[in-house]
C-alpha cells in the first residue's frame, strides 16, 4: 500500500494519538474538517475530544499548547500555514524556547508548519520559517525530506521533552510517495547521505533535497558523482556528518528554498568554513531563495526557488573551480 | 457588568477573619517590597530593575487569597506580590530572585517578577503583556481533557496597557469559547508605564470589553478590599461552578513609579489625590481599627515580626552564592541529545 508524504503526516498524528494518551492535537479547522490540507482527515472521529479547532488565534495557540505542556500535556499544534506561526512567533521564541531555560520545566510540544512553496500560493502561503526559528535558544527545528522522515519524525518530535517546530513541505504533501512505510530511520539531530559520491556535495534539506537529487542525475550523465546529504533536522545541525562528506569531496554547495540573507545555509557555510577549511578545494557555495518576497505566478514562483537547473548550474561553478 | 457593594450586613465574623488574613498578606507584601525597594536605592545588591505593586495589595492579594496552592493555577504579573504570598509563594524566591542569589526557583537566568515554579502552579511571567493569559487557558484546557480539572480554576493578571494587546485579546476569546474557569483581574492603574488611559484605550471602562467576549464582568474600587474580597469571592466561585472566565476590572493607582527608577511625575496632583489615590493598605488598616478587629499597637507588633523574618531572609540570601558562569549549564534543551556546542 502506498503512502504520500501527506498520509505519512496522518498516520503519525494517529498513531501519537492511539498510544500516547497525553497527545491532543489542536489547530484551525482541524476537527470534523480534517485540516486545510486534510492532515487531521478522520482523527477527530476517532479520538472525541482530542482534536480540537482552535479559533484564528496564533499567539493564543501556542500559548495554549505550553500551558498544556506544563501540565504534562504533549500536544501538536497545527498552523494553517507556516506564514501565519508568525502571528505566534513571541509565544514560540519568547515562551517555549525560554521555559526550560528559566524554570527547569519541560515544554514537550511539537508545532507543524505547512512549509514552502507550491505554484500559485503567493507571498502569505510559502514561505519557510525554519532559518526564523533555528536563530532562537530552546527550539528543535526538524525538515523532513522523505515520506518515511514525515512519518517517524513526527512521532519522534512528540515524544521530545523540548518544543519541536516541525517544518512540512507543502509541495512534498502529494507529490512524495513510498510503496510502504520504512522502520524507524536516523534519529533527530542526524544527517543522512542520501546518495554517495565524490566530486561535490550538497547539503540540501525538505524539498530541496528532491531537487539536489535530479541535479546529481543530471551531473552523472557528464561523469560527476555528486553526494546528496539531507540535514533532517536544521537545528540540531549534524556538522559531523557534514565534515566527514567534505573530507571525501573536497567541495560544497548548500541548498536551501528560504531567504538568502543568512539561516540555515550560511550557517552550513560557517561552520565548514571554519571547521574545514583546510580540506576544501574551492569556496563553499550557498544556493537560495531570490531576496524578494514569494512569487504567486507559476513562472514566476518556479525561477525564485532553486531549481534543478540553478543548483546544476551552481555545482558546474563549483566543480570548475 | 456587576459592582458588589459591601454592606455592613457583609461584615460577619467569618468576613472579619478573611479580612484580617487578606490584610496580613497585604502587609507582609508591603514590607517585602519596601525593602527591596530600599536595597534598590542604596545600590549594589538588586541585580537588575525592581518593579513595585505599592497601592494594588487589596487588589492582588484580593484575589490571591481566593486561590489554593496545589489546586488552582496562578499567573501573577508585575505588581501582584501580594497576590504572591496569598498563593504561598516563599519569601526566598522573592529575594533570591532580586537578589541573584544561586539557590532557588531561578538561579540567575531570570529575575524580579520574573518567577515562578510552574509544575506548583506558580507561571513564571514572561514581558510580553498578554501573554500568559493564553498559557493559562492552556493549563486549565489540559487538565479538562484529561479529566483531573475538578473545580480550581486559574487566574492572572493584566493592566490597562496590556489590554491592548493581540494576545489579551485572542488568549480571553479563546477561553471564552472553551468556557474555562479562568479569572483574568485587570488592575487599571490609570498609566501603562507614563501613558494615562485616553491613549490607551477609547472605551469606557475596561470591563465593557466582558460583554464582547461573552465573559462575566465585574468592576470594583480596588482601594477597598472589602469589596474586592467580596468581588473576587463571587468571580472565582463563579468560574469554579462552571460559569466560564471572569472579568475583573480594579479602579486604582499605583502609589509608585513604573519600576523604582521612575519617579512617575507623569501622574498629575488631581489624580493622586483623588479617591484613586488612597493607599489601600492604609484604608484596610483605618478599617480594621475603626471595626475593633485589631488596635494599631497589635497591627504594628505584627508589621514587626514580619520585618524581623524579612531581615533574616535577606542576611540569608546575602551570603549564598552568586551563579558561577564556569560551572553554568549553557543548555536551553531538557534532551541533551539536542545541544549543539559552539566554538567560542
Amino acid at each position: 500500500m502506498s503512502l504520500t508524504y501527506l498520509e505519512a503526516i496522518r498516520e503519525a498524528q494517529y498513531e501519537a494519538l492511539n498510544t500516547r494518551p497525553e497527545v491532543f492535537l489542536y489547530g484551525q479547522d482541524i476537527g470534523t474538517f480534517g485540516g486545510a490540507f486534510k492532515a487531521t482527515k478522520g482523527l477527530s472521529k476517532e479520538f472525541p475530544g482530542r482534536v480540537i479547532d482552535s479559533p484564528i488565534s496564533e499567539d493564543a495557540m501556542v500559548g495554549v499548547a505550553i500551558g498544556a505542556a506544563i501540565e504534562g500535556a504533549r500536544p501538536i499544534l497545527e498552523m494553517q500555514f507556516a506564514d501565519f506561526s508568525s502571528v505566534g512567533f513571541n509565544q514560540i521564541v519568547n515562551q517555549a524556547g525560554t521555559l526550560f531555560w528559566r524554570t527547569q520545566t519541560p515544554c514537550p510540544i511539537t508545532i507543524r508548519l505547512p512549509s514552502g512553496g507550491t505554484p500559485g500560493s503567493g507571498p502569505f502561503h510559502s514561505q519557510s520559517m525554519e532559518s526564523i526559528y533555528a536563530h532562537y535558544p530552546g527550539l528543535v527545528i526538524v525538515t523532513p525530506a522523505t515520506v518515511d522522515d514525515a512519518y517517524w519524525m513526527l512521532l519522534d518530535s512528540v515524544d521530545l521533552d523540548d518544543p519541536v517546530i516541525f517544518c512540512e513541505h507543502k509541495f512534498l504533501y502529494y507529490h512524495l510517495k513510498a510503496d510502504a512505510l520504512g522502520g524507524r530511520g536516523l534519529p533527530i539531530g542526524k544527517a543522512r547521505i542520501v546518495r554517495p559520491g565524490r566530486h561535490a556535495t550538497v547539503v540540501a534539506y525538505s524539498a530541496m533535497v528532491h531537487e539536489a537529487l535530479r541535479a546529481a542525475d543530471e551531473l552523472a550523465l557528464d561523469g560527476y558523482q555528486i553526494e546528496v546529504v539531507d540535514l533532517r533536522s536544521v537545528k540540531p545541525l549534524d556538522t559531523e556528518t557534514l565534515l566527514g562528506s567534505i573530507a571525501r569531496t573536497g567541495r560544497i554547495l548548500c541548498v536551501g528554498e528560504s531567504f538568502p540573507w543568512g539561516g540555515v545555509t550560511a550557517e552550513v557555510v560557517a561552520r565548514i568554513t571554519a571547521e574545514a577549511f583546510h580540506l576544501l578545494d574551492a569556496p563553499p557555495m550557498r544556493l537560495n531563495s531570490k531576496d524578494t518576497p514569494i512569487p504567486y505566478h507559476p513562472n514566476l514562483w518556479k525561477a525564485h526557488r532553486p531549481t534543478v537547473t540553478t543548483i546544476t548550474e551552481s555545482l558546474k561553478h563549483l566543480l570548475r573551480y | 457588568m456587576t459592582t458588589l457593594e459591601v454592606a455592613d450586613a457583609d461584615w460577619t465574623p467569618e468576613f472579619g477573619r478573611k479580612y484580617m488574613a487578606a490584610f496580613q498578606v497585604m502587609q507582609r507584601a508591603r514590607l517585602m517590597e519596601n525593602k527591596i525597594g530600599a536595597l534598590y536605592r542604596s545600590g549594589g545588591q538588586v541585580v537588575g530593575g525592581v518593579y513595585l505593586g505599592r497601592g494594588q495589595e487589596a487588589f492582588s492579594g484580593g484575589l490571591g487569597v481566593q486561590l489554593q496552592k496545589g489546586k488552582d493555577i496562578y499567573a501573577p504579573l508585575i505588581r501582584d506580590q501580594a497576590g504572591r504570598v496569598a498563593f504561598g509563594e516563599e519569601e526566598l524566591d522573592f529575594f533570591r530572585t532580586y537578589l541573584g542569589a544561586a539557590p532557588g526557583p531561578m538561579r540567575g537566568r531570570d529575575g524580579n517578577i520574573h518567577r515562578g515554579r510552574p509544575k506548583e502552579g506558580l507561571l513564571a511571567m514572561i514581558s510580553h503583556l498578554g501573554s500568559m493569559v493564553s498559557v493559562v487557558a492552556g493549563c486549565l484546557l489540559a487538565r479538562r481533557m484529561a479529566g483531573r480539572l475538578g473545580d480550581a480554576v486559574g487566574a492572572t493578571s493584566i493592566g490597562d496597557g496590556g489590554t491592548s494587546t493581540g494576545a489579551f485579546h485572542e488568549a480571553l476569546n479563546l477561553a471564552a469559547v472553551e468556557k474555562l474557569p479562568l479569572i483574568v483581574s485587570v488592575a487599571n492603574n490609570q498609566f501603562a508605564y507614563s501613558t494615562p488611559n485616553d491613549r490607551q484605550f477609547a472605551c469606557e471602562t475596561l470591563v465593557d470589553r466582558a460583554k464582547g467576549y461573552g465573559v462575566r464582568g465585574w468592576s470594583v474600587d480596588a482601594t477597598d478590599l472589602a469589596q474586592c474580597l467580596k468581588t473576587f469571592e463571587a468571580a472565582v466561585a463563579e468560574a469554579r461552578a462552571g460559569g466560564g472566565p471572569q472579568l475583573v476590572e480594579g479602579c486604582l493607582l499605583r502609589l509608585s513609579g513604573h519600576g523604582e527608577h521612575d519617579d512617575a511625575a507623569y501622574v498629575p496632583d488631581a489624580i493622586r489625590h483623588s479617591r484613586l489615590g488612597q493607599d489601600c493598605l492604609l484604608r484596610a488598616e483605618k478599617q480594621i481599627v475603626a471595626r475593633g478587629l485589631a488596635s494599631e499597637s497589635e497591627i504594628e507588633q505584627w508589621a514587626a515580626r514580619v520585618q524581623k523574618e524579612i531581615d533574616a531572609v535577606v542576611v540569608q540570601v546575602a551570603r549564598e552564592p552568586r551563579p558561577d558562569p564556569y560551572r553554568e549549564r549553557w543548555e536551553a534543551f531538557s534532551v541533551r541529545g539536542m545541544v549543539e556546542g559552539f566554538a567560542e
